[in-house]
């Protein structure tokens, strides 16, 4: 078996950036500081790389199956003798494909932030967070360890925050960073509970042994239950909560479109490639212990992705900002993941939904982060995040229409690009499972491609608007990785993902299933058709749609008053209810009996002061006194 | 020995007035150097004490005289402190009456 410690450096690399740029930085011209995470990231790439094509392509399955292998594991914090939290690296099919897909998309968020950022204030601030946020992610990717992955899940919530919070002068941008981080957190209380849960009944973390079909993980299922559900079924549905709060699942979900606060690059990078695809990923990591122990937490995770997929798509309709567009759209492709891991079984082709998921994912982070890239690209050329100051860019930037064109065809699922190859296998395994949830998935599957080309249009098309100067193609450095995502996006859907990402590690045969492939496109050809009548030339028809269907229109536009909901709930019941009551109790209680006891001592200690006059003599007199006294008292109790 | 016919009693008299003449005068005079003369009083008291009950009770030992030589030094060590002290004192406040001597009160 090859020897894989070397993927150690894959983390330490941006760490070591991060520590050098973070404490240094700023005695150096800011731009050493992007040229050196730049590098490190490209040495971590290179190190994923070499990893992926030996794991896969030299090594490949041993047996007709893919090793697990760990190639780093310490014991860091030992309970009993089976009860440990390790460090460790763990090197398998789905770890592998995501330091590809890490590795890659940072490395284009770093190349590309060179010149998007350039003469920012905290330029090199901005590089040392990119750094931390690689190396968190990368911990999490490789961690052997529900535990370890819970600290690196931690590490990436704080990186994120300190990410969207970057433009920290603006309130909006506090605001942002806050809302993200408290959202998480609290999903992440489900996420603790549920590591606590599980590692209580299987009496180990290592993720190895929670997923082997003769695990802990799988014989404990069978233990005690509460309302109808074992607790290996609660602990995995509290897990899959942190998932859902990470990913942006409804209800959790809140937070995501306030994220785009942050800068473009951070939003490619964190919202929509990378940090949103954990929760996806910690399904997937657990995905035998789901599959074989808990199906009723399955059906959770499917019915939360398929949901959130619908409902990110009709908000997506609407929206004007175009990073909002693309915000829900991540939501909504997530909620496609999730739902396609809820619809999976184990093993073989059973496992064909576990496969789509991985394969959307890898898909996704390739298009979405050009879809980011591209829209900074058009950022930086209009200053405006509106669509409705844009219009007729196509002549002004060749380089970002065409490859945010390519984009916007992948996502729709045109073949032969990657979504459509990705989207098709998500869409047969949900037939396969249940047709309400594929009726959902071919639903939105239509809307994706409305809103992407109505998005389209709406940037590229139609009229100019009045620019305060010409925009102008990004430089070089920023189109770039533009056009290398353009490639990925468009080649990715080749690979063989089920020869190489399956449930049970062992490779299989997946077919496009032509009773799928063929309406899913025709839906999206209708989506781009509506979108193309709708927005290609300016008209009066999406006034006259919106206002025909005002109520709905109004929904979609403010997001159907989730946020509004959230903030009565806390607002007026939360703090009404139950946290000024806590407060009275503070103040009227706790506090008083301090202050009681305070206002003892001062009263008391101003009515002896007195006796402290400062005169010698007089305390000479009571020490005196009170030893005579003392005496007196010893001599009559000693006499008898 | 010269003590031979004086009882016991007689040294414990004279210790306890000495005694309590030291206190008294401690405690009522305000001159600095007077408290300082009354404490000697009660120091010499003390010494009068282990002089005589060393003889009475342990003749062919010499302990209670070797303390009363180690009280001796004590108090003399003593009193060029506190006349230090003193000198201070008067420096400052241009008096050596303690009752005009109170500032370390509240």
């Amino acid at each position: 078996m090859t020897n894989y410690s070397y993927t150690l450096l894959i983390p330490l690399i941006p760490l070591t950036i991060f520590l050098l740029t973070g404490l240094s930085g700023h005695r150096f011209k800011p731009i050493y500081s992007g040229l050196a995470g730049t590098m490190g990231l490209t040495m971590a790439a290179f190190l994923s790389y070499i990893t992926a094509i030996r794991y896969f392509f030299i090594d490949g399955p041993v047996n007709g199956m893919y090793p697990q292998i760990k190639a780093i594991s310490t014991v860091w914090l030992r309970f009993t003798d089976t009860l440990h939290i390790d460090m460790g690296i763990l090197i398998d099919p789905i770890s592998v494909m995501m330091l590809v897909v890490v590795t890659t998309v940072s490395l284009m968020a770093h190349i590309y932030s060179l010149g998007y950022m350039k003469g920012e204030r905290g330029f090199a601030r901005f590089y040392s967070f990119l750094s931390l946020f690689s190396f968190s992610m990368l911990g999490l990717v490789l961690a052997t360890n529900i535990f370890q992955m819970y600290i690196f899940w931690e590490l990436v919530g704080v990186s994120s925050f300190l990410l969207i919070g970057f433009y920290y002068e603006k309130p909006s941008a506090v605001a942002a960073s806050k809302k993200a981080f408290i959202v998480t957190r609290f999903a992440d209380l489900g996420f603790l509970i549920g590591i606590l849960m599980l590692s209580f009944t299987t009496d180990t973390f290592d993720f190895i042994s929670l997923t082997s079909s003769t695990g802990p993980a799988i014989a404990s299922s069978a233990g005690t239950a509460f309302m109808g559900l074992s607790v290996i079924s609660w602990a995995l549905i509290l897990i899959f909560i942190g998932g859902a709060g990470k990913s942006a699942m409804f209800p959790l979900h809140i937070w995501l479109p306030d994220a785009m606060e942050g800068p473009t690059p951070v939003s490619a990078l964190i919202h929509a490639a990378t940090m949103v695809v954990a929760g996806v990923y910690l399904v997937a990591r657990l995905f035998p212990a789901y599959a074989l122990t808990a199906p009723d937490a399955l059906h959770v995770v499917a019915w939360v992705g398929g949901f959130s997929s619908l409902f990110a798509a009709v908000i997506a309709l609407t929206q004007i900002d175009i990073k909002r567009v693309l915000a829900f759209s991540t939501m909504s492709q997530i909620g496609y993941m999730m739902m396609a891991l809820g619809v999976s079984g184990y093993g073989d082709h059973e496992g064909l939904g576990y496969m789509a998921s991985m394969f959307h994912l890898f898909t996704h982070a390739m298009f979405k982060a050009l879809l980011f890239l591209g829209a900074g690209s058009i950022i930086h050329a209009v200053h405006s995040n509106n669509m409705t100051d844009m219009g007729g860019l196509r002549k002004y930037l060749p380089i970002t229409h065409i490859t945010f064109l390519i984009a916007c065809l992948t996502i729709a699922g045109i073949p032969p690009l990657s979504g459509f190859w990705s989207k098709d296998e998500i869409l047969a395994a949900a037939l396969h499972h249940n047709p309400v949830l594929f009726a959902i998935g071919f639903g939105v599957a239509g809307l994706t491609a409305f809103y992407m080309f109505r998005l389209y249009y709406n940037i590229f098309w139609g009229h100019d608007r009045h620019y305060h100067h010409t925009p102008h193609e990004s430089p070089l450095v920023m189109t770039i990785p533009l056009m290398f995502l353009a490639l990925a996006a468009i080649f990715s859907g080749f690979l063989p993902f089920s020869h190489m990402v399956t449930s049970d590690l062992k490779p299989f045969e997946a077919h496009t299933d032509l009773a799928v492939a063929i309406p899913s496109v025709l839906i999206a050809l209708a989506g781009i058709g509506v979108a193309t009548v709708m927005y290609r030339k300016p008209n009066t028809l999406p006034d006259r749609l919106a206002s025909s269907i005002k109520v709905l229109y109004t929904a979609s536009l403010r997001k159907f008053w989730i946020d509004e909901i959230y903030q009565f709930v806390t607002k007026k019941i939360l703090f009404a209810g139950v946290s000024r009551p806590i407060a009275w109790f503070d103040r009227h209680v706790i506090d008083a009996t301090m202050n009681l006891v305070g206002w003892v001592v001062v009263t008391t200690s101003s009515k002896i002061k007195g006796f402290q006059s400062g005169q010698v003599q007089q305390y000479a007199a009571v020490f005196i006194s009170s030893v005579i006294l003392l005496v007196l008292v010893f001599v009559y109790l000693f006499s008898n | 020995m010269m003590t031979q016919g004086i009882p016991l009693y007689y040294f414990l008299i004279i210790s306890t007035l000495m005694f309590f003449i030291g206190v008294f005068g401690f405690l009522t005079r305000r001159n600095l150097i007077t408290m300082l003369m009354s404490i000697e009083l009660v120091l010499n008291s003390v010494n009068i004490n282990f002089v005589a009950f060393n003889s009475y009770l342990v003749p062919h030992r010499m302990q209670g005289q070797f303390f009363s030589l180690i009280v001796i030094a004590v108090a003399a060590a003593e009193a060029a402190v506190a006349i230090a002290i003193i000198i201070n004192i008067y420096r400052n406040f241009r008096s050596i009456e303690t009752d005009k001597v109170n500032e370390m009160k509240y």
